[in-house]
């Protein structure tokens, strides 16, 4: 497979090692009421979609930057490649003020 | 069987080879098939089940009967198709699946009880007595299956990979491959052409028709003229495109030198991984034939490969020839070899109205219905208006139409569809590899005009995506023929008609797949074994399912195709590994004092892929554990030495250096003051302990962490996702310095003393420099150094960090300095006793199973703050684990303690319900003078002093032990702190 | 019809006129007492058992393709009971002895071998894994030997003993592990099954669950719409996507693992062997093809093809362990969808819908369960009660904290 870096373009995927869904990303709050049940669904719990997913990949043998990639996982057709600190930034609630 | 004229051979040199220790002679221009068959050989093997005598059946890739042991020795090659292996001088080639002999092979005896070897014999039978199996029926069976050989020697040859990026892959170099390619390459683009033949020219090599009035060779020798001269197209001749991956990339094997006695000094083959923006397939169409009694034997083969062996390499199997055929294609073999001199004793064509095409003994509407000649054909019988009419012949072309060569477009698990046009499956537009086309007789053109005009213009539009304009070149003229397919699958009757040779599938045991309801394609591939030989059914497989959907009733799309997989043609292994064996299968990492371990002694280890020094044996230590326990010994004692530089070193810094680290562990480290140490805990998020090391903080914003060893990568990548997707509004950066800076431990009463002597003017008392402190340091007059009073062993001790390339010079001036000290250099086996007799946890207690309660750090995990693992570290189930760290001492002190012994209590049943836990780690103290051990035990905790069993059933032992705190040697720790 | 040596002989002396459909292609009833969703080893397994040992009727197996499609047509044949954990040891020992009687239970030769497994270590703190693994092998009832070197080099002294990057220290065998023909498994099944009265109905994809007020009542499916008392799903590889139509997620993502045939050899390795310093493992087939696989190609997948690295890494861990290989070549080369759970291992239990089973999440290690899987899922379907050895598959131990992790990996499942 090749992985369309953001900033490298193409490269080789086995430059790449993969995590598993985006919504890793998405770390619930420990300090909030019901954490336990949020960490549960969120370090378990996995739509697994036969179709479109956004899935981390880190480019451990390269810039070591973190991609979330949109790959289909019937065809492994790849529609998008971003950098997950871009992503995880714009959800940072200091970022949004 | 002389040769006739003409051929693509070069009679000035003759090469000698042998064939089951018999000699020959062939022609540089040969395969061992067409050498054999010039020297009157037509039987080249056996067949796998019932071990019918078989020749060449093809004169290509796909050939399913004509396998040997190619070579002999180390460099043996079982199973290699003669039909594809180049001739070079002094070939020895040694035929297969026989004994004693080719010609006479007692398992020949298969074949008379053949009635009981139906397809799914062995499925409804060796099943009484159930310990037979295994004793008696099994190993004959084992005995009897595989077909060649291997030498059961290592590969003795050198392999290589490498990448190739390319705009345009063309797969094959015959009519429609070479337009292509030559369409693109005229065009600018980048292209790579392969082709699996040492010959560029496909079927242009092995046909009479001309080009532009000229034989074909003309136009091939121009068109390599200008491949010649164009620098942006690369031709891989002997290369075989396997298999089609993601996003353009291909597997190919590029056979560099099989084609020679032995490689020399060059790689025997490459494996490329190949990057192409699109692909043109042009790998041709692989003829199929028509199934009839006794269709196996040697002399029988397809038309067009018979056409193949007189035009390409002047010979023919026999001098009296038939043809079988179901179109006008078959016509064409009987035409060219008349022409070269064989005698034509009869074209039987299945079709009524056809037309005989020369002047030659011809059957319309008729069959050929049996053949016989045991080791070679003898003669067959023609069914023609009800009557048999016997003809004697040695060589039978057999033609039953053409399969597009769809296997690379389908190797994305696209199923191929059905043109009824053609009676074939073309390569279908949806699902196949992104970017390929097929062009020419993959995509189902059947005349010469068509394929070069066809690859021309499938060139031209897969270049005009890639924004690259393309012209077609002047295409020279070719015949234009369409050949009219005729659905005629096979001879009915009551013999056995083979449908897959190499795997003796015949009609009749598709006819019982289908009577006993085998019917979806794959369950009669997998009950029969059709298609699963070393040609993975290219011959047969179409013809097979044909059968099937007359059987069914259903058409031929709606029974559908197996499933296409790579590769192509068999790869080695060999190849695909890319020649990293023995010592190279891994990369190799060297501490910075190798070479003064070396050069002292030292026996070295793998940790992953580190070589440390696990001991320096001494010529008085009386055995390796007389050298551990010195080495041990001397840390307690005086001062030891040993290289940890394998651990894993981030820098940390920033003005949330701290706040991240203090979501990284899960103990508490906001209140770290610089120049301070704390060990530090990190968990999983789902709050199993993960690692453990130090956090050294050396100012305000900068931080330096250790990992362990084996999980340093892990632990890097860990901290970088934190950062950069967790929580990527702090201000921090991180950065690996495993590689640069070599660390040393210090350990001992006596190391303050050795590193004073080279400190440049720092103060190292207990008072300045406490236990946990660290500082940044110069020594030996400027040498940048970090200091870290860490202790991994319980006694005062240091870690030394010095950029890397001091580090074997300082390890041999803290032996030089510390003479009078008796400083001695441990490896790791003392590490690991002194770090059990302390009581300090690694990667057998850390094993990802394990929680920081169980290992007693419980305490250390933090309720006030959200740091990875602290949430799920809650759970239930973890929370209620009761089996606790807990140390283990032999009641009897002779006793040995090992690993991986389990724990019960005394009186216990050995079963799974009674196992109270492990021990997970076990040396000779030479402190204590006994074997001591770790390990985990259920409610460990409040069981100190009571006696246990460690039972180890697997080497029949059982020790009473003791249990105690985990911390043999100064529970208090006042050595450490002195 | 019964199989027999006989009846090979008395039907090749008549012309093979007299052999049986091996199952029965019934059209599917409207109402069934049980479903099963799958008709894979474990669905096939778990009808047959649910017929013959639980006695109980109106049965069907319902397959979206033909039956036997899914992995157990596609694995590498490798039965096994040589795990750590007590959450699994049993179990597999409890499969173990299945496979044992197996061919006999159901007249038909799936042709069980116990060859033995060797599993290669490469160090002291393998080893002493090993010897924790080994022992808990004993405890459960199991069979282990912890060989040493020299023992291992007696028993396949064509493995690199020379100039390896990881010497061979030692090795786990398991004597009574080895190979069972994985179509023979689904084939002896199903018509086990199909002459006890089960329908099994090919090409009959599930789309749909009819739920009413928290009860599972019947199944939509592209054969018409089927009303069942109780539904268990054995899907495998497809587990999110049909229990999604329940409403469901899992902990359980789908990945590629590869395997291999070379061409067909004369005996060259007798039992079943793993590489401890790499991602290989290898036996050879009763035709002879060397079957040979590694690791997980390790992105989420369901296209039942992998890429070229893994295919590398799996033919540079066979050059460095068995270098006399090098000479065979690989016939071909395929992907299976794996359902790998958080912690690596299976599922077998009810769901928050009543009368909906699970059985799932047996990530790369399903053959060699499918005998214990279909009895335990049988059991728990017929008497709504976990059978004995599978009372740790529960769904809701990941909320609970009652992981069984082999490997301690985590909750990441391509690690598994």
């Amino acid at each position: 497979m090749l992985i369309p870096h953001p900033l490298l373009g193409p490269r080789d995927a086995q430059e790449f090692t993969y995590l598993g869904d985006a919504s890793l990303i998405a770390r619930p709050d420990g300090t909030a009421a019901g954490a336990e049940e949020a960490f549960f669904e969120y370090t378990y719990l996995r739509d697994n979609p036969a179709g479109t997913h956004r899935e981390l990949w880190f480019h451990e043998a390269g810039d070591r930057s973190w991609l979330v990639v949109t790959r289909n996982t019937l065809t492994h057709e790849i529609l998008d490649a971003q950098l997950a600190s871009d992503l995880a930034l714009a959800m940072c609630p200091e970022a949004r003020e | 069987m002389s040769r006739f004229s003409g051929g693509l051979i070069n009679r000035s040199r003759a090469l000698s080879f042998t064939f089951d220790k018999k000699t020959y002679s062939g022609h540089p221009g040969d395969t061992l098939a067409s050498a054999l068959l010039a020297n009157g050989v037509r039987l080249m093997g056996r067949s796998f089940k019932y071990h019918r005598p078989r020749g060449a059946f093809t004169a290509g890739s796909e050939e399913p009967n004509a396998l040997v042991e190619l070579r002999s020795g180390a460099r043996r090659e079982p199973n290699t198709r003669a039909t594809v292996a180049e001739l070079y001088d002094g070939l020895v080639a040694t035929s297969q699946n026989r004994c004693p002999s080719l010609a006479f092979d007692a398992m020949r005896i298969n074949d008379l009880f053949a009635p009981f070897f139906a397809a799914g014999f062995y499925y409804k039978t060796f099943m009484w007595p159930a310990s037979f199996w295994e004793n008696v029926y099994e190993p004959v069976i084992r005995r009897a299956a595989g077909l060649g050989s291997l030498s059961m020697e290592a590969d003795p040859d050198a392999y290589d990979k490498g990448f190739l990026h390319c705009d345009l892959l063309v797969v094959g170099g015959g009519p429609a491959g070479l337009s292509a390619a030559l369409t693109a390459a005229r065009a600018g683009a980048r292209v790579i052409l392969a082709d699996e033949d040492f010959r560029l020219g496909g079927r242009l090599l092995t046909e009479t028709l001309l080009l532009d009035e000229a034989p074909a060779q003309n136009w091939i020798g121009s068109v390599e003229a200008e491949f010649a001269s164009l620098p942006n197209l690369r031709v891989l001749p002997r290369t075989t495109v396997f298999g089609a991956y993601d996003h353009g990339i291909f597997g190919a094997v590029e056979r560099t030198a099989d084609h020679l006695a032995t490689p020399g000094s060059c790689v025997r083959q490459t494996l490329w991984r190949i990057t192409a923006k699109r692909t043109v397939l042009a790998a041709g169409a692989l003829e199929r034939h028509i199934p009839f009694a006794n269709n196996d034997r040697p002399g029988i083969m397809l038309a067009g490969a018979m056409r193949a062996y007189a035009n390409r390499w002047a010979v023919s199997a026999a001098d009296k020839i038939a043809v079988f055929t179901n179109n006008d294609d078959g016509h064409r073999t009987a035409l060219d070899l008349a022409s070269k001199g064989a005698e034509i004793v009869a074209v039987v064509d299945t079709r009524p109205e056809a037309k005989p095409r020369g002047d030659y003994p011809f059957f319309p509407g008729s069959m050929v219905i049996n053949a016989r000649g045991t080791l070679g054909l003898v003669s067959i019988d023609i069914s023609r208006d009800g009557g048999i009419e016997r003809l004697a012949c040695g060589a039978l072309g057999v033609s039953g139409g053409w399969n597009p060569n769809v296997h690379l477009a389908s190797h994305h698990r696209a199923r191929p569809v059905w043109r009824e046009d053609l009676l074939a499956f073309v390569p279908g537009d949806v699902g196949g590899p992104p970017g390929l086309r097929a062009a020419g007789a993959s995509a189902g053109c059947t005349s010469m005009h068509a394929a070069l005009t066809d690859g021309a213009r499938v060139a031209r539009e897969t270049l005009a995506d890639l924004g690259i304009d393309a012209r077609s070149p002047d295409v020279p003229k070719a015949e234009d023929e369409v050949v009219t397919p005729h659905a005629f699958w096979h001879v009915p009757g009551n013999g056995r008609a083979w449908v897959d040779f190499q795997n003796d599938v015949t009609v009749k045991d598709i006819e019982l797949a289908h009577k006993e309801n085998m019917r979806p394609i794959e369950h009669l591939k997998r009950w029969t074994t059709l298609g699963m030989a070393t040609d993975q059914g290219k011959t047969a497989n179409v013809t097979a399912l044909a059968i099937m959907a007359s059987l069914t009733g259903k058409s031929i799309p709606e029974t559908g195709t197996t499933m296409f997989r790579p590769p192509y043609t068999g790869v080695s292994i060999s190849v695909l590994g890319g020649g990293d064996k023995g010592p190279h299968f891994r990369p190799r990492r060297l501490t910075p004092t190798h070479r003064w371990a070396t050069e002292n002694g030292a026996e070295f280890v793998q940790a992953g892929q580190w070589m440390r020094a696990q001991y320096y044996r001494r010529s008085g230590d009386a055995e390796p554990r007389a050298t551990v326990d010195r080495e041990a010994a001397a840390v307690r004692s005086s001062v030891g030495i040993c290289d940890v530089t394998t651990l894993g070193k981030i820098d940390v810094q920033g003005a949330d250096a701290g706040a991240f680290l203090e979501r990284i562990y899960c103990n508490a480290l906001a209140s770290l003051a610089v120049g301070k140490v704390r060990y530090g805990l990190m968990l999983r998020e789902d709050g199993f302990a993960y690692d453990d090391g130090t956090c050294a903080r050396l100012a305000n914003d900068h931080y330096v962490v250790t990992s362990t060893t084996a999980n340093a990568g892990l632990v890097y990548r860990n901290m970088e996702f934190v950062r950069q997707c967790l929580w990527p509004d702090l201000d921090v950066q991180i950065i690996s310095t495993s590689e640069s800076w070599a660390q040393i431990a210090v350990a001992g009463p006596q190391s303050r003393t050795l590193l004073s002597r080279i400190v440049d003017n720092f103060d190292l008392s207990n008072e300045a420099f406490p236990f946990m402190a660290c500082t940044e340091l110069t020594r030996c007059s400027g040498v940048r150094s970090r200091l870290f009073r860490v202790s991994f062993s319980g006694e005062l001790a240091y870690e030394i960090a010095v950029p890397t390339r001091y580090g074997n010079a300082l390890m041999s001036l803290l032996i030089e300095l510390g003479e009078d000290l008796d400083v001695t250099p441990y490896g790791t086996e003392a590490m690991g006793v002194l770090r059990i007799e302390k009581g300090h946890a690694a990667g057998a207690e850390i094993n990802g199973q394990t929680t920081a309660q169980m290992l007693g750090l419980g305490r250390m995990v933090s309720r006030k703050k959200d740091a990875i693992g602290v949430i799920l570290s809650r759970r239930e189930g973890l929370a209620a684990d009761a089996r606790r760290l807990i140390g283990l001492l032999p009641v009897d002190t002779k006793d040995k303690l090992v690993a991986g012994a389990h724990l019960f209590a005394v009186g216990a049943q050995k079963v799974t319900e009674a196992d109270q836990g492990w021990i997970t780690s076990a040396c000779h103290s030479p402190h204590l003078k006994c074997y001591i051990a770790l390990g985990f035990l259920e409610n460990g905790a409040h069981r100190m002093g009571e006696v246990i069993v460690a039972a180890n059933p697997l080497e029949d032992s059982e020790v009473s032990v003791r249990v105690m705190s985990p911390h043999f040697v100064d529970p208090e720790g006042v050595r450490q702190r002195a | 019809m019964r199989y027999s040596g006989l009846r090979v002989v008395v039907e090749a002396l008549t012309g093979h006129k007299g052999w049986k459909p091996l199952w029965r292609n019934p059209e599917p009833q409207s109402s069934y007492d049980f479903v099963i969703v799958g008709g894979g080893g474990h669905g096939l397994a778990t009808a047959y058992y649910l017929a013959k040992t639980f006695r109980e009727k109106r049965i069907a197996v319902l397959e979206k393709g033909w039956l036997g499609s899914g992995n157990i047509g596609r694995n590498t044949t490798i039965i096994r009971s040589n795990y750590l954990l007590p959450g699994n040891e049993p179990f597999y020992e409890f499969s173990m002895k299945l496979w044992e009687g197996l061919e006999q239970e159901f007249n038909f030769n799936a042709m069980v071998s116990q060859r033995g497994i060797l599993n290669l270590f490469h160090s002291d703190a393998q080893r002493d894994a090993f010897r924790r693994r080994g022992n808990a092998m004993l405890l459960a009832g199991a069979d282990a030997k912890l060989l040493d070197r020299d023992a291992v080099r007696r028993m396949y002294p064509f493995l690199n003993f020379g100039n390896a990057r990881f010497p061979i220290k030692g090795g786990l065998l398991q004597p009574r592990a080895g190979t069972a023909r994985h179509d023979g498994v689904a084939w002896g099944y199903a018509r086990g099954a199909d002459a006890l009265g089960v329908d099994i109905l090919q090409n009959c994809e599930v789309t749909g669950f009819k739920i009413e007020a928290g009860k599972v009542t019947g199944v939509e499916t592209t054969r018409g719409p089927i009303a069942a008392k109780k539904v268990g799903v054995s899907v495998a590889g497809s587990s999110s996507r049909v229990m999604e139509k329940a409403g469901m997620r899992l902990p359980i993502e789908s990945h590629v693992i590869q395997a291999f045939v070379s061409e067909g050899l004369k005996l060259t390795i007798d039992g079943v062997l793993t590489f401890g310093a790499g991602h290989f493992y290898i036996s050879q087939s009763d035709k002879g093809g060397l079957v040979f696989g590694g690791d997980l190609d390790g992105y989420n997948t369901y296209a039942q093809r992998g890429n070229l690295p893994v295919v590398e890494d799996v033919a540079e861990s066979g050059m460095a362990i068995m270098p006399v290989i090098g000479r065979a070549r690989v016939l071909r080369n395929w992907g299976g969808i794996m359902d790998m759970t958080m912690d690596g291992s299976p599922i077998i239990d009810r769901t928050h819908i009543d009368s909906l089973y699970f059985n799932g999440g047996w990530c790369y290690g399903g053959f060699k369960a499918t005998p214990a899987s279909g009895y335990a899922f049988a059991h728990l379907l017929a008497t709504d009660a976990p059978h004995p050895t599978a009372n740790a598959y529960r769904l809701d131990r990941f909320a609970r904290g009652y992981l069984i992790d082999e490997k301690g990996a985590g909750a990441q499942p391509n690690l598994h």
